[in-house]
Parts: C-alpha cells; structure tokens; sequence
C-alpha cells in the first residue's frame, strides 16, 4: 500500500509541474502585453513597472522565481487589480464556490442514490424507464442551459426564488440545482447498473434464505457492494462540477472563483488566470488522487496491478 | 397409480429415426458477431430515435441553411428580434436575433459548426488514440513502460485546463476548438485500446496466427484492429456528446469561435444575453443543442448494450 501511495504521489507531483510549465510557457507566449495602453506609456515608467512585476529579468529567471512562490502558495499578485494578491482573490471567491458544489454534490447524490436503487429494484416498470430517460436527460442538458432556464422561469416569471446575485442561502438554491441535476443523472445511472448486476449474485440469495428482511438485504448487502465501483465516478464528477460553476456562476453573477477566473480571461489577467489555473488543476488533481488512493484500499486488485512493476 | 403395462407395448421405445448429419444442423440462422450486434442495435428503440435525431439534425444542418434566402451573417436592422410567433412578411420562420439575422439559418448553420468541431475532434481521438495505444499494448515491455508513464501524467491533467489556455493562445476557430478538445481526449482513447489488446494477445487465436507467420502488419490490421472496434466506437459515440459541450461552454464564457461565425455555443451565448426580453433566442438553440447531446448519448448506450459481448443471446 506505501508504495502505491507513493508512485500516486509522484505522479500528483510531475503532473502538476508539467500543469505550471505549460501553463507558464503559453501566458508569456500570449500575444499582447498585461500593460494596458502600452504605446502611450513613457518608456521610464514601463520599466518600473515591469520591474515591479518581476518581468524584467530573463525567462528562465522568472521560471524559476514562478515555481518557487508556487511552492509557497503565493501566486503573486494581480495585473488587473493594484495590490491584490492572487492567492486573496481565489480565497475570497472559493467559499461561495465551494457552497455550491458541496450542495450539489450532496443533494445529487442522495437523489441519485434514492433514484438509482428505485430504478435497479423496481426494474422494467414506469419508474425504471423515467428514471433512465431521466438520467440520459441529465447528462445531455448542460448545466448552463438549465440554469439559464431555472434562472428565468423560477426566478423571474415565477417570482419563487432569487434568479441571481449572492445574499443568503436562498440565493444558492437555484444554481446549486442547476449543477446537481447531472450529478443525480450520473449517479442514478451508475448505482441502478451496479445494483442490478448486485442483485443477481448468490450472496443475495443466501442472504434472503437466511430470513433476513429486504431492507436489511437491499441496504447491508446490495447497496453497499454496489457503491464500491461509484467511488470511481466521483473524480470526473469533481471535474464536471468545478467545469459548471465556471458558467453557472456567470449566469446567476455569483462572486465565486469561476466568476473571477472567466473575468481574468476576458481582461487579460495573466496572474490571475495562472493562479485559478495551477488552484484548479491543484484541485482536479488531489480528488484524483484521494479516489485512486481509497479504490486502492477498497479493491485490493486495483493496488496489486497498480505496484506490480 | 396403477399403470395398465399392457397398453405399453415394446414398440413404442424403438430409438427414433437417426438421420445423419442432423444432429450438427444448426437450427437458427446463423449470425456473425457483427449481424447480431446489429439485430440487437436495430430492435433498440432509444437508440434508433437517437440515430434518427442525429440524421435529422445532421441533414438540416447541412440543407437548412440554403432553405431560405437569408445567410447566416445577413443583418437586417430593420427587423431586430422578432419573434417567430409575430406574423410578418418575409421568411423569418424561427424569427431574427438581435441583430436582425434570420434565427432559422443561423441555428442550422451552428449545429453544422458544432458537429463539425465534434467530428474533427473525435477523428484526432481516434488516429492518435488508437495508435497510441496500439502501438502501447502490441509492444510491451519497455516502450509500453515508458508510453504508459507519459499517459499517466497526462491523464490526470484536466481536460478544462487545457482547453481554457490553449484557447487563450491560439485565436479560437474550428480547428483549433477541435485540436483543444483532440488534444485532451486522445489519452482516454488510447488507455482504452490499450486494455483491449492486451487481453487480445493472450487469446489463442492471435498465437495461431502468430505461429502462421503473420508479420506484425497484418496481425494489427486483420487481427487486433477488428477486434478492437467495439470499445473503440462506443468511446467515440460519448467523445462527440463531450465535444459538442465543451464547444458550447467555451461559447458561454467567451472563448468560441468570433462573430459572425455562429455555432451553437455562440448562440447560445448571444440569446442567453437576450433571455428576459426575447426568450426564444436562447430556448431554440438551447433545445438543439440539449436534443443533440441527447442523440448522441442514446445511441451511444444503444451501441454499448448491442456491442457488449456478454449481452449476445
């Protein structure tokens, strides 16, 4: 187990240096200059300026300086706002963020189990099909097209909730379901085939022979072997998710860090936008990682192959 | 229960009739792994509606267009935002954006675009992917060692990542949509074709014909590639769905193709601008694009059930 832990860890690691060089390369290859209105700019004052920022000294130098402070966590400071610093920036906007995903998640989870198991035990009837049209539905729709919807017809037309903004918990209502529906989709989708495939093994049987009750046989036996293979779609649900709020949060104009990444794009925020980039991929990377790691822990299989070499 | 032995003559227990060879008839009708994949695709109905959906759109996209005498860049700004439930003259059938352009070309026109981004993306998926990992699982040994390491880093790069940077780079087209997206999704591709022919070539048939004396070339091209074609399709079916999003998103957040080009992304972005005064300009590209990725993602579990060998009855 050490050792797999530790080939995981190496591989967090040179995955996110690669993240940080291309990620460096490609800003300082950008056409255009962070400067705005560069032409008027008295050529003194250019230079103190780009000292100030660091970008007088040669490439390799800046490299290694970039690597460094991200080491340290600092990611320097904005081009866009004076005197901010990066690292504040993404802070400030994480919370609202991470309020929106921890809801979705968890509501569409619960959901999706709940339809997921309806679906599997109760297969081949209506509910069986709605939940499966349900579920295709889910992963077509994209969470924006649904929150611009939700955010018309139940925040304008109906009146019922906030359609935008962020001044309590009402306000994260509809975008938090917005991005659960996928969430529910996939989950539903992936519990509902895990259970059926459940189901039809002998242990069930020896358990229902044994006189145990159907919850105790659906909850205890099936439902818990068939959530081990769901661990596996919660890495590329993280992934789905933090891809949501960059849009969702645009439309319901919520100061998260999505907001702030898609601003920094549109202004040419070179700190910025490698600062969300490295926190993004830093965040991608690590879910990936505890995934792999608790796999690992609950399928022994996944461990042998993995440290065979 | 007295059984009356007498009407239970001898006769009766003669062995019956053996006629030769009738034993080894096969009684149905013979299918091969691909008939039987496509007699259980066909008697799919999600998928065939899925399948139909796609050739609906995919043919409007490429007629609808040239249906009316309006292009997809034409701007009347005598007839801004009309909506299609507003009788006027003129053949604005989906009504105009804000702009004046005819919604109805446009709309075509983008899920054109959009189709096209997702099939040059899938199409790099697949001749690098499947390459990749041919040549990964056939090898072995070292060169699979060291294809592997690279594969592992580059899986856990995020797709999302990427894109937004490359996008940033390079000014945004088709093409460079396409390449952003490819650029990502051959390492899936790739693990997958892996997997495959690596349980392949521990299968007796390929040590057959290994102890022929095929070359290498043909074992790929008549041996390992047919057999690999399954999971290669069905990864592909669910590829051009991811593409068609991800187009759509960077639309959203300003990174899709420049105007007047139009796919769906972009107007599903320019509508959204529009929501609360002229709704109809974002729901109908909103309904394509969903009826799209709905397409796509039925006939891709449609593909999946047919083509998955544990179904075959």
């Amino acid at each position: 187990m050490g050792r797999f832990v530790l080939k995981r860890l190496i591989y967090m690691v040179i995955t996110l240096w690669l993240i940080a060089t291309i990620t460096f390369f490609l800003m300082h290859n950008l056409p255009g200059s962070p400067l705005q209105n560069e032409e008027k700019l008295p050529p003194e004052l250019k230079e103190i300026i780009l000292k100030e920022y660091g970008l007088d000294k040669p490439l390799p130098v800046q490299y290694v300086n970039y690597l460094g402070n991200l080491i340290t966590g600092d990611l320097g400071n904005s081009y866009k706002y004076d005197g901010r610093k990066v690292t504040d920036m993404i802070m400030d906007g994480f919370s609202a963020s991470a309020t929106l995903g921890v809801q979705a998640i968890s509501f569409g989870v619960v959901v999706g189990l709940i339809l997921g198991c309806v679906a599997a035990l109760r297969r081949g009837t209506w509910i069986d099909s709605g939940a499966t049209v349900l579920s295709v539905l889910g992963v077509s729709i994209p969470s924006f097209v649904l929150g611009a919807l939700l955010s018309y017809y139940v925040g304008v037309e109906l009146q019922w909730l906030p359609p935008a903004l962020w001044e309590g918990w009402e306000y994260t209502i509809l975008p938090s379901l917005a991005l659960s529906f996928l969430v529910i989709a996939q989950i539903a989708r992936y519990v509902r085939t895990e259970m059926l495939e459940v189901l039809g093994q002998d242990y069930i049987k020896t358990a229902k022979a044994k006189g145990l009750g159907r919850p105790a046989v659906i909850i205890r036996h099936a439902l818990r072997n068939a959530l081990i293979p769901a661990i596996t779609i919660m890495a590329p649900l993280t992934v789905a998710l933090l891809t949501g709020t960059l849009v969702i949060e645009q439309i319901f104009a919520i100061p998260g860090m999505g907001y702030m990444f898609v601003d920094s794009i549109q202004t040419n925020d070179f700190t910025a936008i490698m600062g969300v980039t490295m926190f993004y991929s830093f965040l991608l990377v690590v879910s990936i990682f505890i995934v792999d790691i608790l796999y690992g822990i609950i399928d022994p299989r996944i461990r042998l192959t993995g440290a065979k070499e | 229960m007295a059984m009356n032995t007498d009407q239970l003559s001898p006769e009766l227990f003669q062995p019956a009739e053996r006629e030769q060879g009738a034993e080894e008839a096969v009684s149905r009708k013979r299918l091969s792994y691909w008939q039987d994949v496509r007699r259980r695709f066909v008697s799919n109905k999600g998928a065939m509606i899925g399948l139909l959906l796609i050739v609906i759109i995919g043919v409007m996209s490429l007629v609808g267009p040239l249906m009316n005498d309006f292009t997809y860049s034409d701007q009347n700004t005598d007839m801004m935002n009309i909506s299609p439930f507003e009788k006027i003259e003129g053949d604005y059938w989906l009504g105009t954006d804000h702009l004046g352009r005819d919604l109805w070309t446009r709309i075509w026109y983008g899920a054109g675009i959009s189709l096209l981004i997702a099939i040059i993306a899938a199409s790099l998926d697949l001749v690098v992917g499947v390459t990749y990992g041919a040549i990964s699982g056939y090898m072995g040994g070292k060169v699979d060692d060291w294809m592997q390491r690279l594969v592992e880093v580059l899986v856990g790069v995020p797709q999302l990542v990427v894109i937004i940077l490359l996008l940033i780079w390079l000014e945004p087209g088709i093409f460079a949509i396409a390449l952003a997206l490819a650029l990502t999704g051959w390492v899936n591709m790739s693990r997958i074709v892996r997997a495959q022919m690596l349980k392949l070539k521990s299968q007796e048939y390929v040590l057959a014909a290994r102890t022929l004396g095929a070359n290498t070339r043909r074992m790929l091209t008549k041996h390992m590639i047919p057999n690999v074609m399954g999971p290669v399709i069905i990864t592909l079916m669910f590829t051009i769905p991811n593409a068609i999003f991800f187009e759509a998103f960077l639309g959203f957040i300003g990174l899709g193709l420049r105007p007047p080009q139009a796919s769906l992304g972009v107007l599903l972005n320019d509508g959204y601008q529009m929501l609360q005064l002229y709704p109809y300009q974002c729901l109908l590209p909103a309904t394509v694009l969903s009826l799209l990725m709905f397409s796509f993602n039925l006939l891709g579990d449609g593909l999946r059930d047919a083509l998955d060998p544990k179904l075959r009855q």
